[in-house]
């Protein structure tokens, strides 16, 4: 059940210079703004990745949490290694 | 009458011997091995580590795997349940966390599931672990 949507094609996080014109996609996109950046000292650009972030909603474990308990997990893997 | 007395000593720290050794033949699990069935299975790739932290069947299913997957995972869950309490965890997040563990520390041969969901033979590269695992 990944889901793409937040970070789909069409909705690049990139924001824009004044002067970028509205509708293009895609690469066309990023080149414009990578150039409009060029030109334009104060203008603000975020990349977006190449490749989609995909986010697991059906897991709602975060890393943080994952990070905190592995020390402990792997004890008790270690302490219970005959149901392991 | 000291002979009774050492008689009585001697028997006494003989009983003692014998009860601390039950008694250490019943503590003594705590790095206990694998059941022999449990190990066979795991080294056929009949059984492997899932994501999530549990046994899973990789193969065709049979009642004997069943039952002995079913069986660890019961006892898995019992410790799984009682460390998140003791973490401040849940037992899912527990669960997950000893799975990077386990699918880490599984051997060559040995079956894991890589994030796609599917079944992987362990090589002498690092598992396939979900981007989350440390």
């Amino acid at each position: 059940m990944n889901r793409h949507e937040l970070t789909d094609r069409e909705r690049l996080a990139t924001i824009h210079c004044k002067q970028g014109k509205q509708g293009m996609r895609g690469k066309t996109k990023l080149a414009a703004a990578a150039l409009a950046s060029l030109t334009l000292a104060a203008c603000v650009t975020v990349e977006a990745p190449d490749k989609p972030i995909v986010i697991e909603l059906n897991v709602n474990i975060r890393q943080e949490v994952i990070y905190r308990l592995a020390e402990d997990a792997g004890n008790t893997i270690e302490e219970n290694a005959d149901i392991f | 009458m000291g002979d009774t007395m050492t008689k009585g000593l001697t028997k006494a720290a003989l009983t003692g011997a014998v009860f601390a050794l039950a008694l250490g033949g019943i503590a003594a699990p705590a790095h206990a091995q694998r059941d022999p069935a449990y190990a066979a299975a795991r080294a056929a790739g009949q059984v492997g580590e899932k994501m999530d932290g549990y046994l899973g069947i990789v193969g065709a299913e049979t009642a004997e795997l069943r039952r002995l997957v079913n069986d660890i995972n019961i006892k898995r869950r019992a410790v799984y349940s009682e460390r998140a309490q003791a973490t401040n965890a849940t037992i899912e997040e527990y669960a997950l966390t000893a799975g990077c563990q386990a699918i880490l520390a599984t051997t060559p041969g040995e079956k894991y599931q890589a994030p796609d969901g599917s079944w992987q033979t362990r090589t002498s590269a690092p598992p396939m672990r979900d981007s989350r695992c440390p």
